[in-house]
Formats: C-alpha cells, structure tokens, sequence
C-alpha cells in the first residue's frame, strides 16, 4: 500500500549541484520545495578523518554502492552488456549534495562555439566535416545567453580565477582571485607561453581567498591540503552543495529535505507529472509524494533512467537515430598527455588542491584551424597540482617493471620528481553511442539497470594523438630528462579511471524532434517536468562540465519559475 | 648465594628498564610505542655486554608489541606465502623497508576478512557472462576466495616446479613464479592467474603506503621512504616553494 502525502509545489529528485540549486533559488521567492535524497546527509564535520587515501580513495567511501545499483555496459551492440561490477572508469555519487561533495572543484565555462557545434562547423568547413554518425548539435542556446546564469554560478561558489584569453566574453571577473602558484605552474606558464600559447591560473572552486557570497554565506579560504576528488573538505573552502546552496534553501523554511529516499518513479497522467514514487530506505515503505512541478536532478544516469522506466518521452532508436531519451551519451577523452621525469628537480607534489592548475586552450573548441585535422573540437591542456597520493601514484618510465627491486626504486625516486601534462579532450556524440535500459540486469528493487553503449571514434582517437603530441611539446620545453607520450588511444575500457564527465542521454536543443529538453530544461513533452544537469548535454566540450551544469541548473530555475506564474511551454 | 644473584641480577634489570623507559620519555624518543634506533638508539649510554643487550632486546620488544599484528583471515601456512610474495613485489633495499618489515601481510589478511573481502560493495547479481577485457571483472567468486586459491596455486605451481614450497624458493625462483602468474602462464580453471597477481600487487602498494592504522606502512616507513607527509592539515606556506621535506604525520595524530 502506498502512501500517499500531501501535494506540494514543487519535488526536486537528487539534492546535488542541480537539486540545490534549484531548491535555493525556489524556496527565496516562497515556493514550497521537497528535496527528495536516497543517501544519507552529510556535513564539513565529517571529515575530520578525510586524509584517507585507502578509505576514500580505494574503498569509494563517498560513492554510490555498486551492490544495490551500477550501470552495464558494451562497446557496441554486437556484444553483450555487463554489468560495472567495480568501479573504474568514473564514480558515482551518493548522498547529500552527491557528486557535488566529491569533485576537484575545477569550474570552467564551456565556449561560445559549443553552444553552436554543429552551425559553426558547417560554416567553417562544409557540411563534408561532419562524419555521417557524429549527431552534433546545436544546443538551442547561445554563450552570450547563458553567461549571465554562469556567472550567477561562479559568484554563489566564489570562483578564484584569471580570465582565459581565449574563453568566452565575461561580463564580470572572477568573484576571489587566482589561486597561488606552484613552481609547477610557473614553469608550464613560461614553456607555453614561450610556445606563443595563452596560459592561465585555472578556474577553481577552492577558494583563494575567505570569500562570501550573494547568499550571505561565509566560507573559508583553501589550505592545499592535496584531497579534495574523492574527498570532502574539512574547511568547507571547496564549493560543494552543503556548503552553499543547500543551507540557504533550508533556512527559508521552505524546504523539506528528506534523505533516504530513493526514486523510483516519476507519475504522471494526461500529459502532465503529479508527482513522484519512492521509497523510504530505512523501512522499504513505498510513498508517493504528489507536486505541481517535478525537477530531476539526480546524476546522468538516473536522469535518463528514471524518464524510461516512468514512460516518459520517446526512447532514443540506436537503428533510426529517432527518438531522444537516452541519445548522445558522451564521455571525455582524457588520455592523451604526456609524464616527464625529472632528475634533478624535486617538486611538492604531495600538496595541492583539486583546482590548482594552469590551462592553456589554443587547442580547445575551434581555438585552431581543424581544416587538415581529422577531428573536430579540441582539448584543454593543462598541468594540474591535486596532491599526488602514494597508493594511486606510482611513476615509472614506461617499460621500466611494474613490480619488485627496479619498481621500487623508480617509484620512490620519482614521487617527487614527475610532472604530468594532461589534455582534457572534448568527446563528440555518435548514432550508436546511448544508453537505454539493460535487458538481463537488475537494481535492488527489481528494476532494470541503465545500460550504457559506448567507445571512442576515430574523432577521439586523432584527437588523443594530435594532443598527447602538443603535451609533449610543452613538457619538453619545461626541461623533464625523460618524456612518456600517450601513443594510441586504445577502445574504451570500464576499468580504469579517466573521468566523472558523463553527459547527455536527455539533452537540449530548439526542437522537440531531436531532444528532450528546451533551453529551460523543461521536457518537451511534459510542460511541468525538467530535467537538469549534465544529461543535458548533446556534446562533451574540452573542459569540466560544472560551471555550464551550474549555469544551466540557474536558468532552469528562472524557468521554473516563470511556469510556476504562467504555465505552458517556455521556448 | 646463586639465589642472592639472581636477586641482584633481577632487580638490577628492573632498574635498568625503568631508567631506559624514563630515558626514552625524557628525551622523546619514543614516537607512537616505536624506539628509535639508528643514531639515537645509540644515545642510550648502556649495553656493550651480552647480558645487558638481551635485557635492552627484551625491553624493546615489550614496547615494540603490536597488538594488530595477529591474523584475522589467513590460516599461519597462508600468511608465510603472502609475506614472501609480498617482499618480492616491494623488497627491502637502501631506500628501506621492504613489504614484509611494512606489515603488508598483516593489512591484507585485515582487508579480506572485512567488507573489501567479501566484495561488500560491489554488484555480485547474476547471471555471470565471460566478458570482454573493456567490461571489467564478471566473476562470481569474491575477492577472500581468490585470494585463498590463488595461494594454493601458488604453492602447486611452486611444487610442481621446483619441488619446494613457495616461500622456501630462492629469489630468482619466486620472481618467477610470480611471473608466470602475472603473464597467465599458468594454466587454472579456477581463477584467472593474472586477475589474482593484479589483486596481490595493488594490495601490496595499499598496504605499504595506506595510513597505519589499517596494519601496513608500519611506522610511517612506507611514506617516509618517498618522503610523503601524510595527513598534514594544510600546505599553504609551501605551496609556492621549492621542495620540502617534511616529517610525516598520521591520522592518529589528529586523535
């Protein structure tokens, strides 16, 4: 029997980046908002014991467990799916604030050309360039339009940050500064900007400086204590929901949070959401909890997951490229980068912070001429000082053994002399690369898993290549005695990390026929339901999605609004 | 008067100890139940005969005891395999100790009988399919059960071979016994060589390198030897400088 409470204005489903935001923003202008989380809460005052590579690090303390729920996943549909037994590839969050707690805290704005892939690309090389199965699209919404909600974003999480020279146009600077500067990053600086590159401090939500926002909210400044993707912040310097949006959206007294509920099912009837289906964790009590308005905000995955099992929108046909739920699943393309080894020189890399880095983007976006290239787009190329803990971080020249006498030695002789060049690299949507919901594997509840169809192109593999060669360049320049190049870049593999960057499978654009959302993320086909974060994405760019998912998350809240006063489709 | 000896003996030693104790606390050589050797060992202005020495030994093993290092998971035959395979992944040299001296056996024995060894958190549902390399581990046997019978195979591959238990190999025979399990030379139908030599090598850099509290980096040494900090609270005046060496610190520090 289901248990059916009273109907609110709006459920908001996830409490991460997307939810509170969404819920801060609502509950300000007195909008009755439940914020419906499956994991448990959490707070700074957890962390105390948070310097704890193997804890969360290895054992995945602060992600989703696999045991009840994972994704599968093929290559390609010839073969079977299987499930993501262990982690690897990315990690999944759990919890208040979800992936919003664990991340590097490195913001960027996506480019103007982004917004607009598939237009400027025709124009500036024919139709001809875009490969037959590349579904780039445009995003039904330009840089110029969203730059006033990523602003809004940056200065809610104080972003420290130096304008990129080769970025977008802003219309305000950086809330706090840039952070310090490693010897690290001073030498990278020098290397590119001696190859007539455009260097800059990257963008960073651990904060430079005490910094307080719009909010009113007071945070401390970043201590570079090296743990922050993996970890949570003992000093609340990292912009993370809990620290941020979330405590201004409770203190309006209009929110309700309710932790250890998870979502099962969006209900709907004539066209129109009424509300949402999940279950008390605690009890395994299954409750309905009625709404005006329905907001997902959960990671990629559910987004997509929780819109098939609901019956909602047109499933995405891998044959056909009709339909939408599910279509452009995009990852990044991480690989191709170059380790230099130093002899001589000894660097701290046990210090750092997760946003402490330098990039240069010459090779990002449409920055360079493409017309000789076999790919389009770009990558970010950066060096980046995170910490580098000693399980995870073991250098050796390539060929050298990965065990006994001659491991030990490299490794304990280059934990302190290896610097790494790394290229952040855009990933282009293809026909077949989706997710839809697996045939065989099931949660814990007896639902299907989302199953996840995905590898890299031929456009990821020239990319990977052409930007390991341009990492190299740098590294070179920067003195290191031996150079470790990335040579190719190999079919997808589930198993080792490269990146928490998924995007797509409910993506945005100016038409109902090829996406799911409108520039709102309102769904085309359900006025009164959106669908917010990264999913929304028809293409991954060459930089972290946060700062665009966070401008987004702003202006679906505007969105949410506006339909709350008027009703009806926004775009 | 043998008796009246013994006596003086006795009480002399109990002094003795008292005095090194005191000693130890004074000068703050003792860090975390460890007494430090090496040069400041040597401060220790007693010893030199062989009575007085057997004393001191005695004495320091009392203080040097570490109550984590009993077995959980492994049976004692097992636990002297994984401390020889351990010390030819992670040998001790000059930069210091090796796996076995850095408790490594101890932190692996420790993680497979708790939730890491029963795969607690991992999607264990079948059906179970042979996947592709891309797709990850697809088997149904959890990490303590391949962990036991890839001990085993070690120890038949070891016998069929050279007729001697794994841990009774020299060197250059380990070496390659373990080789053969990381180019799946070995022929098993039970678990996939490699998979387990794969498993054993990243245990082994967890527990030469995870906080000491989990019964490995014995003493910090496994940091130390790399010249990694630990958990220090922050590096903000470091940060923009040159290199430094700085004396590590563990999550006990913060209790």
């Amino acid at each position: 029997m289901v248990k059916k409470l009273p109907k609110v204005d709006v459920v908001v489903v996830g409490v991460g980046w997307g939810g509170g935001i969404i819920a801060s923003e609502l509950t300000k202008k007195g909008l009755k908002v439940v914020g419906l989380e499956r994991g448990a809460e959490r707070h700074t005052e957890d962390y105390y014991m948070v310097h704890d590579e193997l804890r969360y690090a290895l054992r995945y303390e602060l992600f989703q467990d696999l045991s009840k729920e994972t994704v599968t996943f093929r290559n390609n549909e010839k073969i079977r799916a299987l499930p993501m037994r262990q982690y690897g590839s990315f990690l999944m969050g759990d919890g208040l604030g979800g992936a919003g707690v664990h991340w590097n805290g490195q913001t960027f704005r996506f480019l103007p050309y982004d917004f607009e892939i598939r237009s400027q690309t025709v124009d500036r090389y024919g139709k001809n360039k875009i490969p037959k199965e590349m579904t780039i699209q445009d995003w039904g919404i330009t840089y110029d339009e969203l730059e006033p909600y990523m602003d809004k974003f940056e200065k809610m999480a104080g972003i420290s940050g130096e304008e990129n020279p080769l970025g977008g146009k802003r219309s305000d600077k950086y809330p706090t500064g840039p952070m310090k500067h490693s010897p690290q990053m001073d030498m990278f600086e020098k290397a590119a900007k001696k190859l007539n590159y455009h260097p800059y401090t990257a963008p960073s939500a651990n904060l430079s400086e005490a910094y307080k926002n719009p909010d009113g909210i007071e945070r401390a400044a970043c201590q570079y204590c090296a743990f922050c993707e993996r970890f949570g912040c003992e000093y609340g310097a990292k912009a993370d929901p809990v620290v941020t949006v979330i405590p201004v959206a409770q203190k309006t007294g209009n929110f309700e949070l309710r932790t250890h509920s998870n979502v099962r099912r969006i209900l709907h009837k004539g066209g129109k959401a009424t509300g949402v289906r999940y279950i008390d964790t605690t009890t395994d009590e299954e409750i309905e909890q009625p709404a005006d308005i329905v907001v997902l905000t959960a990671y990629v995955f559910n987004n997509t997951r929780l819109l098939l099992l609901s019956g909602i929108g047109t499933p995405y046909d891998s044959s056909t490229g009709t339909g939408v739920i599910g279509k452009n699943y995009a990852y990044q393309v991480s690989q191709g980068g170059a380790t230099g080894f130093f002899k001589n020189k000894k660097f701290n890399n046990f210090a750092g912070a997760g946003a402490l880095g330098m990039e240069f983007d010459d090779f990002n976006g449409d920055n360079f001429d493409h017309s000789d290239l076999k790919f389009i787009h770009g990558a970010g190329i950066r060096l980046y000082q995170s910490g580098e803990r000693p399980i995870q971080n073991n250098n050796i020249p390539r060929g050298t053994p990965t065990w006994g006498k001659e491991f030990k030695q490299n490794s304990i002789k280059y934990a302190n002399r290896t610097l790494k060049i790394a290229a952040q690299g855009a990933c282009m949507p293809h026909q077949h690369h989706f997710l839809d919901l697996d045939p065989t594997y099931k949660d814990n509840y007896g639902d299907p898993l989302l199953r996840m169809t995905f590898d890299f192109e031929n456009q990821e593999r020239e990319l990977a290549k052409f930007m390991a060669q341009k990492c190299t360049e740098v590294m070179k320049e920067m003195g290191a005695d031996h150079i470790d190049t990335m040579q190719e870049l190999g079919p997808y593999n589930i198993t080792t990390y490269q990146s928490t960057h998924n995007t797509g499978g409910v993506i945005m654009g100016d038409d109902s026929g090829t996406s799911a959302v409108n520039n709102y993320s309102q769904m085309w086909d359900m006025d009164n339901l959106f669908v917010v974060g990264a999913s929304s994405f028809p293409h991954n760019s060459g930089f972290n999605p946060t700062g665009t998912l966070g401008g987004l998350a702003y202006r679906a809240a505007e969105g949410i609004l506006k339909y709350h006063k008027s009703g009806g489709q926004l775009a | 008067m043998a008796d009246e000896n013994n006596k003086n003996e006795k009480e002399l030693t109990e002094e003795q100890r008292m005095s090194r104790r005191r000693f130890i606390k004074n000068s703050g050589l003792a860090a975390g139940g460890l007494v430090v050797g090496g040069v400041a060992g040597g401060l220790i202005p007693w010893g030199g005969t062989k009575h007085d020495n057997k004393t001191q030994n005695a004495a320091q093993k009392e203080t040097r005891k570490d109550y984590n290092h009993a077995l959980m998971f492994f049976t004692q035959a097992e636990f002297k395999t994984v401390e020889a395979a351990v010390e030819r992944i992670f040998p001790t040299d000059e930069n210091g100790p090796g796996a076995k001296d850095l408790g490594v056996g101890y932190y692996i024995d420790h993680q497979l009988a708790g939730s890491w060894g029963f795969n607690a958190r991992d999607y264990m549902q079948p059906p179970f399919y042979h996947g592709e390399k891309s797709q990850g581990y697809q088997g149904r046997m959890r990490r303590r059960e391949i962990f036991r019978i890839g001990l085993k195979e070690m120890q038949n591959y070891s016998q069929s071979k050279y007729k001697k238990n794994f841990e009774d190999l020299t060197e250059d025979q380990q070496d390659k016994v373990l080789k053969d399990f990381e180019g799946d030379k070995v022929n098993l139908t039970t678990i996939s060589p490699s998979g387990f030599f794969d498993m054993l090598r990243s245990s082994v850099l967890e527990g030469a390198y995870s906080d000491p509290l989990y019964g490995g980096n014995k003493d910090m040494a496994g940091w130390s030897m790399r010249e990694y900090p630990g958990d220090q609270m922050g590096y903000t005046n470091i940060i923009d400088k040159d290199f430094q060496k700085i004396k590590p610190q563990s999550l006990q520090d913060h209790m």
